[in-house]
């Protein structure tokens, strides 16, 4: 059955608290933690931040914890400008981008941070995206052609060029795929929305000569059909995406090649 | 790739993971399901207000008057129609239900044959007593 209650070992304790001293303007971030080398379960420490010494995104206040509270506090993180999809993590509730998701924004009282949902946990906030990331692969998400190789670029018109907007932005950050439900309970076979959007954007790509190939490995009860348009994807999107809109343009074009 | 002793199955740490995102491959099918799904729908649309209202109009009416109005050409075949994509709706919507969420496959066939049964046994029986009322046997 779907997994609606947490496994014994999964199940959260209370943390360590740190308290702020002589704080301006303190702000409580209650985070999740586990870490693979003891037998404990999850916890969720609390630590106390002030604000007045901090930058305004909730990686900011992420990064101060390690530097100068608590440096056991595992977090993956890049760009720090919402271009790289590291620190993609559950906050308040949402799944987004911890760089580009200011405080104040996030929560109106304690700040609750945990990882990605439904993934394996490597440790803390870092989650094991193995499988996300094979799926993607397994699109083959490159340009396939039958034509012969020409000896200058792939010209393509401006038009189709537009339509590969609202595709390419994509980062792969997975806050999409690990928001979804379907993506939970059947994630070992659904492709997700993140890795369905990029199969989109080869689709529709006019450069690309493989659409009836791509087409006939996504037309699967489980790998494209356990979408059941909840939408939480393009809800979450820290990059305002709609992959919800690009499952249902490959769903149109399935029946587009059959006969109604 | 690191063997982690304790954590996972060592042999599923040894295969690599587009192996297992690969899986089966596609099945090839799946879009019959979901455009036969939307089209049992529409039909339901209409077929459900032809239903509620004729239910609506026999309030109050007799027996007789009620298997006449069954028993009626238009009214019978409607009736039929009805029953026969309503079952076979709720078997296609039952169907992803039981994908979704029974995760012991042999739970999982069985259910998905029984619902099959079942819809069939209950659009038949539906048919046959329609049949029975217009045919008058």
């Amino acid at each position: 059955m779907g997994e609606f209650s947490l496994p014994k070992n999964s199940k959260i304790q209370p943390g360590k608290h740190w308290p702020a001293k002589d704080a301006k303007k303190p702000r409580t971030f209650r985070i999740y933690r586990w870490s693979p080398d003891d037998d404990q379960n999850p916890r969720i420490d609390t630590y106390e931040v002030d604000l007045a010494a901090c930058g305004p995104m909730v990686l900011d206040a992420l990064l101060k914890i390690k530097n100068e509270i608590d440096p056991t506090l595992t977090l993956r993180r890049s760009c720090r400008e919402g271009i790289c999809g590291s620190c993609a993590m559950n906050i308040d509730g949402t799944n987004t981008l911890a760089c580009i998701c200011a405080i104040d924004k996030a929560a109106s009282g304690d700040v609750k941070i945990y990882p990605l949902p439904h993934m394996p946990v490597v440790k803390d906030l870092v989650p094991d995206l193995t499988h996300f990331y094979a799926q993607y692969a397994s699109i083959k998400p490159w340009i396939r052609t039958q034509s012969a190789v020409p000896d200058k670029e792939r010209l393509q018109s401006p038009e189709d060029r537009k339509k590969l907007d609202g595709l390419y932005e994509c980062i792969l950050c997975a806050c999409c795929s690990t928001s979804c439900p379907s993506y939970w309970w059947n994630g070992d076979k659904y492709l997700g929305p993140a890795i369905l959007l990029q199969a989109h954007r080869w689709i529709v790509d006019s450069r690309d000569e493989a659409t009836g190939e791509r087409l006939d490995d996504l037309e699967d009860p489980f790998k494209l059909y356990r979408c059941h348009t909840i939408m939480n994807c393009t809800r979450t999107c820290p990059k305002g995406l709609n992959p919800a809109k690009a499952i249902a343009e490959i769903k149109k074009l399935m029946v587009e090649r059959r006969s109604a | 790739m690191n063997l982690r002793a304790g954590t996972d199955d060592v042999r599923s740490q040894l295969r690599h993971p587009m192996k297992h995102a690969r899986g089966l491959g596609s099945a090839q099918h799946g879009v019959d399901h979901w455009w036969t799904q939307r089209v049992t729908a529409a039909a339901l649309i209409a077929l459900g207000l032809w239903f509620v209202v004729t239910v609506l109009s026999l309030l109050h009416a007799d027996y007789a008057t009620a298997k006449a109005m069954v028993a009626r050409p238009w009214n019978a075949l409607l009736l039929i129609l009805f029953v026969v994509t309503a079952f076979w709706h709720a078997v296609l919507g039952l169907q992803v239900v039981i994908e979704d969420y029974v995760h012991t496959r042999w739970k999982e066939v069985v259910l998905l044959v029984a619902i099959k049964f079942l819809a069939v046994l209950g659009a038949l029986a539906g048919v046959l007593a329609v049949l029975r009322i217009a045919l008058g046997v």
